[in-house]
């Protein structure tokens, strides 16, 4: 029965969460936090209206290009990075100053180069999410178990073999792990590029509502955008559960 | 009872004609570590020989020198009359810490060495299959290494490297994880497969009984820097009914030779 036993906690912390969230709203904390119940009414209103749709058509073009361009490249780069050592001083400095970096104090730079459109907002995406992924996959990449090389390349396993059959598999937990920081920081870029740039889906929503003083609509999309990360780091964990069940399970080398 | 040291002095057509795997003069360094130094020893093709020593002494790094995974300091390794210049077709390994696939169910990892060299999968997972029910793990083809006990991955491991077929068997300590009553069985196993097929092995163990029991051969190594310090033919052994051995006088008699000539060593 733990299937059901995990549902029940689940649905537990969901109750204590929001009630917290609406005693918040009826004390009132502040004028400007609305009850649980307030926001919940304002989504399905948007929900109605198709307001929320049109917005999340705006930030999820950015954020899906933007992350799957970190994806592919940031892993891409990351195998390399991991494999060459040549490449890894050339490359990783690069990633951890990215990582370090103020990206509120990058973002006129790159509105000044790219403009106000699609591309600076997909380069903010990037920057949040590339750097975690590369770094991880390097990382993993570098310390695959030396046993398991050697164990496919005394079975005769070409370079190319031991890359794809030995290192990407036992390097995916700390891969996946990559991507779903970077697919979290990711979301937190594609907000933070609407507020910033220009204020385009949901970022517009939360602008628009706020300046208007329409709190439950505001929280209504800042709650919403984080039930679709949840969402979507959801389907990443069953995906690597998918591909490498007995990784997720546990390790053979106790 | 035929003992003799080993004789350098053999010509190395004569040596590499009855020896399938020949090691000449191999000396290992890791660094500051000197793990063998001037190691020679020939091992005939056809039969069974154990690399008997301590701990640490360097048995797992000549084994690795031999399936061209790790580079002499100095010295080479001939298979078959080839120098060895890395892995081939010719060796299988059996590795000390199993070396399987945590990501892979049993079946996936028996078939590794198969889907290395290309085999088509239907066929590779029937011969993988095979093998599995001879080291006795018949109905955990799905199950993942977690899921198994110690000894049963290193059955995994064993069925893994018989497999592909090869006509060198280097096993690292392949039954160190084995329950007394499965050893048994695979050594009784392992004389079979000896006496059966056309195929050298090379035999890793502590074991001093079992090294007697199943071996053509027995390599004394000393402790680091290692050397081939004696080699034992238990050769009137080998005609011996299996189940009859262990009570044979020369088995005795050779456990406590070599018991004597270790003990110094373990103070
Ligand atoms: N990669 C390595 N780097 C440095 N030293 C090593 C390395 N591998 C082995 N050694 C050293 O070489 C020596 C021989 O190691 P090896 O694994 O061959 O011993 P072994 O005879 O197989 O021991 P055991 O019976 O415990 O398995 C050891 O003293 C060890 O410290
Ligand atoms: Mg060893």
């Amino acid at each position: 029965m733990p299937m059901s036993r995990s549902l029940v906690l689940k649905l537990l912390s969901g109750v204590i969460v929001f009630g917290a969230w609406e005693v918040a709203g009826r004390i009132p904390v502040s004028y400007a936090f609305p009850t649980f119940f307030e926001s919940m009414a304002a989504l399905v209103d948007m929900t109605v209206s198709g307001w929320i749709f049109e917005a999340y058509v705006e930030t999820l073009r950015p954020l899906i290009i933007g992350l799957l361009i970190s994806a592919f490249i940031g892993i891409a780069l990351g195998l390399w990075v991991g494999l060459s050592n040549w490449f890894d001083w050339l490359v990783s400095p690069i990633f951890i100053v990215m990582q370090a970096a103020p990206l509120a104090a990058l973002i006129p730079l790159l509105v000044m180069v790219y403009g106000i459109g699609l591309t600076s907002k997909v380069f903010v995406v990037c920057i949040m999410a590339m750097p975690v992924i590369v770094l991880n996959t390097a990382g993993a990449v570098r310390n695959a178990p030396t046993n398991l090389k050697e164990m496919g390349y005394s079975f005769l396993g070409t370079e190319q073999d031991i890359i794809l059959k030995v290192i990407i598999p036992s390097a995916s937990p700390i891969i996946f792990a990559g991507l779903r920081l970077g697919t979290s920081a990711g979301f937190i870029g594609a907000i933070l590029s609407e507020l910033k740039i220009t204020p385009t889906g949901i970022g517009d929503i939360i602008t628009y509502s706020r300046s208007i003083a329409d709190y439950p609509s505001m929280y209504a999309a800042i709650f919403s955008i984080m039930v679709l990360a949840v969402l979507f780091l959801n389907f990443l964990e069953r995906t690597e559960r998918y591909f490498f069940a007995g990784n997720v399970r546990g390790y053979a080398s106790d | 009872m035929d003992t003799h040291p080993i004789d350098m002095t053999r010509s190395a057509t004569n040596a590499s004609a009855a020896a399938a795997v020949s090691v000449r003069g191999v000396s290992k360094n890791y660094g500051q570590v000197e793990a063998l130094r001037d190691l020679s020893l020939d091992f005939p093709r056809g039969q069974l020989t154990s690399l008997l020593g301590p701990s640490g002494c360097g048995k797992t790094t000549l084994l690795k020198i031999i399936a061209g995974l790790l580079q002499p300091t100095e010295g080479e390794v001939e298979v078959n009359g080839k120098p060895v210049t890395g892995p081939g077709p010719d060796r299988a390994f059996v590795f000390q810490d199993f070396a399987l696939l945590p990501w892979a169910t049993v079946l996936r990892n028996v078939a590794f060495g198969l889907e290395l060299r290309g085999v088509r999968i239907s066929e590779r997972e029937a011969i993988a299959e095979q093998y599995i029910r001879n080291v006795g793990l018949a109905g955990f083809e799905k199950s993942y290494p977690h899921e198994l006990s110690g000894g049963m991955r290193q059955r995994v491991g064993l069925a893994r490297a018989l497999a592909v077929d090869s006509e060198v068997l280097l096993m690292d300590e392949p039954f160190s994880a084995v329950d007394e009553q499965t050893r048994r069985k695979f050594q009784e196993d392992l004389l079979g497969l000896v006496a059966g097929e056309n195929k050298t092995f090379l035999f890793v163990t502590h074991s001093i009984e079992e090294a007697v029991y199943v071996s053509d051969q027995i390599a004394i190594l000393l402790p680091r820097p290692s050397r081939v310090s004696e080699v034992i033919r238990p050769s009137g052994l080998r005609t011996r009914n299996v189940s009859d051995i262990r009570r044979d006088p020369e088995y005795l008699d050779i456990v406590d030779r070599i018991w004597a000539s270790l003990r110094s060593y373990v103070e």
